[in-house]
């Protein structure tokens, strides 16, 4: 076993230990904390295979976290008032029937995002995406069906059969096997034919090209695959808080999204599970010292592009293998 | 006489709440101290202590922690303290959108929430929750009274406000009451800095009044333009427009602009005077609406946990309900929906001392009651 | 509608536009010649405005506020430059995004520190109070026009600059190629560093000038960074012509928008419906622009050379 594997096992033990402990001392809140880890690592390690693998620095992934936590917002409400949806189809407050609606939606709104955002590379790649997730999130706070800028509110958590959704511990597991099968997907992808292809047209486009693989389709089946992850995120992460609002979709969402992987290492498999659990820990921990706190948020990210490069896990486990 | 009984009662009522509770009691405030809108919060945070303070009580804790405007975070707050803390009470936060994150979820989870600010219609109707309590107004209140005051002096309006929940509603309210032509209805986005193309609709519009919802930012940008715009239409407003967190970055642009509002810094009575004094002597600055709702929602926990513990909802709720305190706005009553009765006046922005502030001119509305009471089953 | 309102809105969208050139051009000059992505310069923006309000109530003259602002906006961007930027330039941009999204956190909450949480007083200065009247009957704020001459004046000046001083050769040879003027003896870091500290004092002019009509406060430079970036990125990163047109075309877009949407709207439906659905199309309106220009042309109007 490499030095990397170790951590990351000991990572996914640390994220479950946590929320076992907290429960059995009887403070659930660190439970919901662990969530919150879950989900955006998750959420990260989605744009991990876009931005890790595929070098495409997508500023704009706000825009499928957000749609998720809408599908799961509206199906709940509609489920809820039992009012019918579009097309004679009705509402649900189903896990099972949300989350692949949330990732069908979010693959397909990918699809059109990556179809002309992959026309442009570099900077104009990183302020597309930006600009449609802006248009996303104005369509959102502006159109007044589902709450506009106030969100929409699910009373009662969604439900998954055979489960109680309501206590931390078992929506925590729900979200715990769902990170553990993303992170399992990003790594059966990154050996693939598809990923070795996704990852050769990041290093050098033209080789790539001459030996007849078309870098644009690659990179938007990559793309889509990096959206719907996110979006399934952004479903769990709605029901998490059992609210969703344009937030979810505001460009700080998409910057904090790119925060995760560099604090824990770009294009690693658990860089995003480890940047997550480091982000919500520094949340945490200074705001509960300082009404300054995104002062020193600011600070510690600074110093690690500066002084860390390769994030956390660059740091425990030495440098990545791959450039 | 009048004066000196008033006085008694005072020093009486700050006596009694002066006296241990039965059981010790924990506030769990959850408001935006950073970011552009933290003047609100910091208002809201000082009015609540300063009624805290007063009380001279030792048995109540208040946990404050900041929001920073993002409702996720408020909802993480929130779940801290209640899984964490174990607060018995919720209030403090400032924006209707991060209050729907909060408070359906904090009272269906047994917890009080007082809102000293927020109050969207949604939870002034069939949603409404006996647990759920607002000692600020319900959000459509203010709009309505300006409608009210247009039908007196005007024919065609102009009415203004962000492409949100909370600024339909306003617009809404302002229809509610007003019975007179409109000019135009306008929209304008959120964060909206520059009004240049809506101040060129004013002009040509031919309307002889003009109603604005812009709070915070939106607000000072409007009004510093609209002033270098020539057009000499009278604009009117809901008080947080010009409420004191606002009029001195306004300046003299907002000179004689009328706004209606449930507290005025010359209201002449005695609480009120205590708590501007008070507030004054504190902070070293002149509170904004913001702070007397917080201190009153501060009052009303207060008095309400005087007489019964909070462990027991049902008789803590009907303390609650009885708003037994002395509040800066004078009458103050509870609607079967737990939202205020209240009267609401007009001001007037001018300045004295050169002090830019708000003068009370006329009552609109007595006893004033929500439009959204009626659906409300307690 | 009448002719004198159509002028009038095309007045406030060039107005608009030139303000959001003040942004654009500093971050198009910072990535032509140091290849930097920069979202910091909304913040730079913001100290620009903090500087005119904070020095213009202790002298009580907007001038030497104006002044100021160029000033601190200058030496905030040098400094920033010498203490962080430096170290990115050989980064990709990732980093780069990711550096400056961290200083825009220390800088929001920093300004906070230091002058609270309420917005601050800026006024228009009293030479520049008041309306003229325009043909058609009606009036345009003199303020307003006098952004306008500022805007042209800088892209006057911005032009000479680059075209006839050696400055501007250096920038220029710069911008095509980075190595060889390194090679022929030019000072490349202090180069680097009066580009960025030039950048930035637009930036804090544009602030400045614009703390006057709106709101002086944390946060104020995020959304027009985000517009000062659609602005070059339909212009080609880069160009500074580019930045100009772009601007204007924002501009012109955005306002023009946000009339006439809602007006074409409430030919079919109610006007309360109208205004929320035209309000709603009018802020996505210059996204869908810039969308459909770089399917079109991935580059943006005027791709640079190198980019």
């Amino acid at each position: 076993m490499t030095r990397e594997n170790l951590i990351n096992l000991i990572l996914a033990m640390l994220l479950l230990a946590v929320p076992v402990a907290a429960n059995w001392l009887g403070q659930p809140f660190y439970v919901t904390l662990a969530t919150r880890v879950a989900i955006l690592a998750l959420a990260a390690t989605g744009l991990n295979l876009a931005l890790g693998l595929g070098g495409l620095v997508s500023f704009g992934h706000a825009a499928f976290f957000g749609l998720g936590g809408y599908v799961a917002g509206i199906l709940a409400s509609h489920g809820f008032s039992g009012e019918p949806l579009v097309f004679g189809f009705s509402g649900t407050n189903q896990m099972w029937v949300i989350w692949p609606v949330a990732v069908v939606l979010a693959g397909l709104v990918g699809l059109a995002i990556g179809a002309i955002s992959l026309r442009t590379s570099g900077v104009y790649f990183i302020m597309i995406t930006l600009a449609f997730a802006q248009m996303v999130y104005y369509f959102a706070v502006s159109w007044p069906a589902y709450g506009g800028e106030d969100g929409l509110s699910i009373l009662v958590r969604n439900q998954f059969p055979g489960v109680m959704t309501m206590r931390p511990m078992s929506f925590f597991l729900i979200c715990y096997v769902i990170l553990l099968t993303g992170i399992g997907l990003f790594a059966v992808i990154r050996a693939s034919r598809f990923g070795s292809a996704l990852q050769a047209a990041r290093q050098n486009e033209v080789r790539v090209a001459t030996v007849g693989i078309q870098p644009y389709r690659i990179r938007l089946t990559g793309f889509i695959v990096s959206a719907m992850m996110t979006g399934l995120a952004g479903a769990l992460f709605a029901d998490l808080n059992r609210f969703v609002s344009p937030s979810m979709l505001s460009w700080h969402m998409s910057g904090e999204l790119i925060v995760l992987i560099i604090l824990g290492g770009t294009g690693r498999l658990f860089g995003p599970l480890a940047g997550a659990a480091l982000y919500v820990a520094f949340e945490y921990a200074l705001g509960g010292i300082t009404e300054r706190w995104q002062f020193f948020l600011g600070l510690i990210l600074l110093l690690v592009v500066l002084f860390a490069r390769g994030g956390l896990l660059g740091l425990l486990a030495g440098r990545a293998r791959h450039g | 006489m009048k004066k000196l009984l008033a006085a008694a009662t005072l020093a009486l009522s700050v006596s009694t709440s002066g006296l241990a509770f039965a059981e010790p009691l924990k506030i769990g405030m959850i408001t935006t101290l950073s970011g552009g809108g933290a003047g609100l919060g910091i208002d809201t945070r000082d009015g609540f202590m300063l009624a805290i303070k007063n009380s001279g009580n030792k048995d109540v804790t208040v946990v404050t922690e900041d929001d920073a405007q993002k409702p996720e975070l408020a909802v993480q707050i929130a779940d801290k303290m209640i899984q964490s803390d174990q607060v018995d009470i919720l209030t403090g936060i400032v924006w209707s959108n991060l209050l729907m994150a909060v408070a359906p979820s904090a009272v269906a989870q047994g917890k009080f929430y007082v809102s000293t600010n927020a109050a969207p219609a949604a939870l002034a109707g069939a949603n409404c929750n006996k647990l759920y309590f607002n000692a600020a107004y319900q959000n459509d209140n203010l709009h309505e009274a300006m409608g009210e005051y247009a039908n007196k002096s005007y024919k065609k309006m102009f009415i203004l406000a962000p492409n949100y929940p909370a600024g339909k509603d306003s617009l809404t309210g302002f229809k509610r009451y007003y019975k007179g032509e409109l000019a135009s209805e306008v929209y304008t986005q959120v964060g909206q800095t520059d009004y240049a193309a809506e101040i060129a609709q004013m002009r040509a519009s031919g309307a002889d009044g003009i109603f604005v919802f812009l709070p915070g930012g939106m607000g000072i940008a409007f009004m510093k333009q609209f002033a270098q715009s020539g057009v000499k239409i009278p604009v009117m407003g809901p008080g947080f427009s010009f409420s004191q967190d606002v009029l001195p970055a306004i300046g003299d642009a907002a000179l004689g602009a009328k706004a209606s509002g449930q507290w005025a810094p010359d209201f002449d009575n005695e609480a009120s005077k205590k708590f501007l004094a008070d507030f004054q002597k504190e902070y070293g600055r002149l509170p904004s609406i913001y702070a007397v709702q917080a201190y009153d929602a501060a009052q009303l926990i207060l008095s309400a946990a005087a007489k019964a513990t909070v462990k027991d909802a049902d008789a803590f709720g009907a303390e609650l309900r009885k708003a037994d305190i002395k509040s800066p706005r004078g009458k103050f009553k509870f609607n079967t929906n737990q939202h205020p009765i209240q009267d609401i006046y007009l001001t007037e922005v001018v300045k004295q001392n050169g002090v830019l502030t708000n003068k009370t001119v006329e009552k609109i509305f007595t006893d004033h009651k929500d439009a959204y009471a009626k659906d409300c089953k307690i | 509608m009448t002719l004198a309102l159509a002028l009038e809105q095309l007045l406030n969208g060039l107005q608009l536009g030139v303000m959001l050139f003040l942004m654009a051009a500093g971050l198009t000059l910072i990535f032509g010649v140091m290849g930097l992505i920069n979202l910091a310069h909304g913040s730079l923006y913001m100290v620009g405005a903090f500087a005119c309000a904070t020095v213009a109530a202790w002298t009580g003259s907007f001038w030497i506020g104006l002044v100021a602002s160029l000033a601190c906006a200058a030496a905030a961007g040098a400094l920033v430059e010498l203490l962080i930027i430096r170290r990115l330039y050989d980064r990709d941009h990732l980093d780069q995004v990711l550096a400056t999204f961290a200083l825009i956190l220390m800088f929001s909450e920093g300004m906070r520190w230091l002058f609270g949480s309420f917005p601050l007083y800026l006024d228009i200065p009293p030479l520049l109070q008041g309306a003229v009247p325009l043909p058609g009957g009606t009036e345009y704020p003199v303020y307003r026009l006098a952004i306008i001459a500022a805007g042209a004046a800088v892209a006057f000046g911005l032009y000479m600059l680059i075209s006839r001083t050696r400055l501007g050769m250096r920038i220029r040879a710069g911008e095509s190629d980075r190595e060889m003027i390194g090679a022929l003896g030019v000072d490349i870091r202090t180069l680097y560093t009066v580009v960025f500290a030039l950048g930035a004092a637009l930036a804090g002019l544009a602030g400045a000038l614009v703390g006057a009509l709106q709101s002086v406060q944390v946060g104020m430079g995020e959304p027009v960074l985000i517009l000062a970036f659609v602005v070059i990125v339909i212009g080609g990163i880069g160009s500074i012509k580019g930045a100009l047109l772009g601007a204007l075309l924002v501009g012109v877009t955005d306002t023009m928008g946000r009339f006439l949407l809602p007006k074409i709207l409430a030919l079919f439906v109610p006007p309360a419906q109208a205004g929320m659905i035209g309000g709603a199309a009018a802020s996505m309106l210059i996204y869908i622009v810039m969308a459909l220009i770089l399917a079109v042309k991935p580059r943006g109007l005027f791709p640079a050379a190198h980019a």
